[in-house]
C-alpha cells in the first residue's frame, strides 16, 4: 500500500512540475511559435497553435530593416563590460565585509540592498542629465558605467555569501606565509571562489542582457543593444506582431542558449552553502 | 635568531579583557609549550605573537626588536594551524612552495627546497596530489612543510595534532620533537592536552583565563607546581586533593598526593578505604579509592594489583610526597 500511495503521489507532483514548468516557459514558446507566422496568422482568431504556414521571412525583414549583429554586440558588450567592472569591484569588498567585519559593515550591506528596492525611475532624471552633460548618453561606455553600479548589490552579496563559507584559516595561513593582501585575494581566495565568482558572472549577465530600463532610455541608436533593437518592433500603430516576435526571438536566444548550458554551475551557485 | 619577548601585553576584544598585561621571554631554539584549558587564552597569545591579532597594550619584540605594528608576513615565523588551513586548490607541491613564491625566490630554489621538505618529510609520493586526497596526518605534514621551507626564526603551532587519530598523535608527537632536535628552531606549540605538555616542552607556560599560572621544565612543574592549579591541570590521572581536619594536621589548607606516589596495602597503612571502580591499563591499574573522612582517591597501583571492587584496603601517602596549599591555593614551601 505504502509504495503505490508514494507513486500516485510522485505521479501528482511530476505533472504539476511539468504544468508549472509549461505555464512559465508557455509565453516563449508562443513568441517563437509566432516569429514563424505571417502577420495575418499572427493575428488570427482564434489562435494558430501549429497549424499555419510557417514562413522565415519575419527574420530576413527584421535583419534587413534593423541591424541584428550590432545591437547583439552592444548587448555583449554592456553585459560582460559591467559584469567584469563589478566582479573587479565587488571581490575586494565582499573580501573586506567576509573576513574583517567592522561594526556597520551588516548596516552596509544592508544599505545596498535597500538601493535596489528604490524604483529606478525616481533618479532617470538627474543620471539623464549627468549624462547628457558628461556626453556618455547613446555610449556604450556610459553603459557600462550604469549597469554595473545598478547590479552591484547584486554581486557584493553574492560574494559575500561564498566567501562567508571559506575558512578564515586559510587566508590566515596565506598572510603567515608572506602574502601581501593581493597575493592573499588573488592566488588563494579567488580561485577557491571560482564556482561562486563563476555563477555570479552568470547570474548578472543575464540580468545585465534583460535590462531594459536603462538601457532604453539611455540610449538611441549608436549604443542600443537588443532591448532597444526588440523594443523599435513594439510600435502603438500598426500590427507586426510577428517581427515583433521574430526580434524577441533572436534577441533572447543568446542568453537562452547561454543560462541552457549553465543551468546547472547557476543552481549550484545559487543554493552554495544553504544545503550543506 | 628566534628569540621572542613579550612585555606587558594584553588584548581585550571590546570591552572583554581576553589576556591582561603578561611578560614572557622565550629564548632562543626553546620548545616552549602553552597549555591550559580551552578559552584559557593560549591560541590568542599565540595569535598575537603571529601578528594575527593585534595587541591591545604592551610590545612583541622578536630578536631584540620591536614587531608589535609588523604584519604577520614580516615577522619571519611559520605557523601550522588545527585544521591545516592547506590551499586546497593547490597540489601538495605547489602547497609548500606557496611561501617562497611569495618570497619571490626563483623556480630552481624553490624546486630544489621543496623537494628536500617533501623528503625530510616523506611526502615524495603524494607530491602531485591535492590536499584533499590526503589522511589527515599526511595533511599536517604538508602544513609542517610549508612551515619549513620557509626557514623561519620560529615556529608557531596551533594544537596541530588535535585533529588526528590518538596512534597517528604519538607518531606526529615524536616527529616534531625530532624536527626540533635537528632544525633547533625556537618552536611555540599551544596545546590543551597536558601530556603533549609534558613530554614535548623545554618549557611549559601554563594559562588559565589569561593568566600565566606557572613557567618552567615539565619536571619542574611536576614537582614544585607553584599553585593548586598547577598541580592539578599537570599529572595524569589527577592530583588527588583534601580539605579539612587531614590537611590541617599537616598544617594545610589543602593537601595534594599524586595517585603514583599513594601507596596500597592490605592494612596497617595511613588511610583505609573501599576500593570502588579499579581500571586495569595492563602496565597500571588505577584505583578509585574511597575514604571515609577524605573522600575520593585515584591510586595508581601495578598492573598486577590483584584488588577489585569492594576490597578494604589501607593508603598510605609518603610524607615526602604530600603537597600542601594556602587558603588561596597557593603552594606552602
Amino acid at each position: 500500500m505504502a509504495r503505490a500511495v508514494t507513486n500516485r503521489r510522485k505521479a501528482v507532483t511530476t505533472l504539476a512540475a511539468w504544468g508549472v514548468g509549461l505555464l512559465i516557459f508557455f509565453p516563449i514558446l508562443w513568441t517563437i511559435l509566432t516569429s514563424f507566422k505571417t502577420e495575418a496568422d499572427a493575428i488570427a482568431s482564434p489562435p494558430l497553435f501549429l497549424g499555419f504556414d510557417w514562413t522565415l521571412e519575419n527574420y530576413g525583414e527584421v535583419q534587413e530593416r534593423s541591424n541584428y549583429f550590432r545591437h547583439f554586440w552592444n548587448s555583449v558588450v554592456i553585459s560582460f563590460g559591467s559584469t567584469f567592472l563589478g566582479l573587479l569591484i565587488a571581490i575586494p569588498s565582499a573580501w573586506s565585509m567576509a573576513f574583517v567585519p567592522g561594526k556597520q559593515t551588516k548596516n552596509v550591506l544592508m544599505w545596498m540592498l535597500s538601493t535596489k528596492m528604490l524604483p529606478p525611475v525616481g533618479v532617470l532624471i538627474p543620471i539623464y542629465l549627468i549624462f547628457r552633460d558628461t556626453g556618455l548618453l547613446d555610449t556604450r561606455a556610459g553603459l557600462v558605467i550604469v549597469l554595473t553600479l545598478i547590479n552591484l548589490p547584486i554581486i557584493i552579496w553574492m560574494l559575500f555569501t561564498y566567501f562567508k563559507e571559506i575558512p578564515g584559516e586559510i587566508l590566515e595561513a596565506a598572510r603567515m606565509d608572506g602574502a601581501t593582501l593581493w597575493a592573499e585575494i588573488l592566488h588563494v581566495l579567488t580561485p577557491m571562489a571560482v564556482p561562486g565568482i563563476a555563477s555570479t558572472l552568470l547570474l548578472n549577465v543575464i540580468l545585465a542582457w534583460n535590462e531594459a530600463f536603462w538601457t532604453l532610455n539611455l540610449t538611441a541608436a549608436e549604443a542600443a543593444p537588443l532591448t532597444a533593437f526588440i523594443a523599435s518592433y513594439s510600435s502603438p500603430e500598426g500590427l507586426f506582431y510577428a517581427k515583433l516576435s521574430a526580434a524577441s526571438t533572436m534577441a533572447i536566444a543568446p542568453i537562452l542558449i547561454m543560462g541552457w548550458f549553465s543551468q546547472k554551475q547557476l543552481v549550484r551557485g545559487l543554493t552554495f552553502g544553504a544545503v550543506k | 635568531m628566534g628569540s621572542i619577548r613579550l612585555k606587558q601585553v594584553s588584548k581585550s576584544f571590546g570591552s572583554v579583557e581576553v589576556i591582561p598585561p603578561l611578560d614572557l621571554e622565550i629564548n632562543e631554539g626553546e620548545f616552549v609549550v602553552f597549555v591550559g584549558p580551552s578559552g584559557c587564552g593560549k591560541s590568542t597569545l599565540l595569535r598575537l605573537i603571529a601578528g594575527l591579532e593585534d595587541v591591545t597594550t604592551g610590545t612583541v619584540e622578536i630578536d631584540g626588536q620591536d614587531a608589535t605594528t609588523i604584519r604577520p608576513a614580516k615577522r619571519g615565523l611559520a605557523m601550522v594551524f588545527q585544521t591545516y588551513a592547506l590551499y586546497p586548490h593547490m597540489s601538495v607541491r605547489k602547497n609548500i612552495a606557496f611561501p617562497l613564491k611569495m618570497a619571490g625566490l626563483d623556480k630552481a630554489q624553490i624546486d630544489r627546497k621543496v623537494d628536500e621538505a617533501a623528503e625530510t618529510l616523506n611526502l615524495t609520493e603524494y607530491i602531485d596530489r591535492r590536499p584533499g586526497q590526503l589522511s589527515g596526518g599526511q595533511r599536517q605534514r604538508v602544513a609542517i612543510g610549508r612551515a619549513i621551507v620557509r626557514e623561519p626564526k620560529a615556529f608557531l603551532f596551533d594544537e596541530p595534532l588535535s585533529n588526528l587519530d590518538a596512534a597517528l598523535r604519538v607518531n606526529m608527537r615524536l616527529e616534531i620533537s625530532e624536527l626540533h632536535q635537528s632544525l633547533e628552531t625556537t618552536m611555540i606549540y599551544v596545546t590543551h592536552d597536558q601530556v603533549e605538555a609534558m613530554t614535548m616542552a623545554d618549557k611549559i607556560v601554563v594559562l588559565r583565563t589569561g593568566i600565566i599560572e606557572q613557567v618552567g621544565s615539565p619536571l619542574d612543574l611536576y614537582r614544585n607546581p607553584a599553585n593548586l592549579f598547577v598541580a592539578g591541570f599537570i599529572g595524569s590521572p589527577k592530583m588527588n586533593f583534601v580539605e579539612g581536619p587531614e590537611a590541617r594536621r599537616y598544617g594545610a589548607h589543602t593537601i595534594g598526593v599524586r595517585p603514583e606516589h599513594l601507596e596500597v596495602s592490605r592494612d596497617g597503612g595511613l588511610w583505609q578505604g573501599t576500593v570502588g571502580v579499579a581500571e586495569h591499563l595492563g602496565s597500571d591499574t588505577f584505583l578509585h579509592v574511597t575514604v571515609a573522612g577524605i573522600g575520593n582517591l585515584t591510586v595508581r597501583a601495578p598492573g598486577e594489583v590483584g584488588v577489585r571492587y569492594g576490597d578494604e584496603i589501607s593508603v598510605t601517602a609518603p610524607k615526602e610526597r604530600i603537597y600542601r596549599f594556602d587558603k588561596d591555593g597557593r603552594a606552602i614551601q
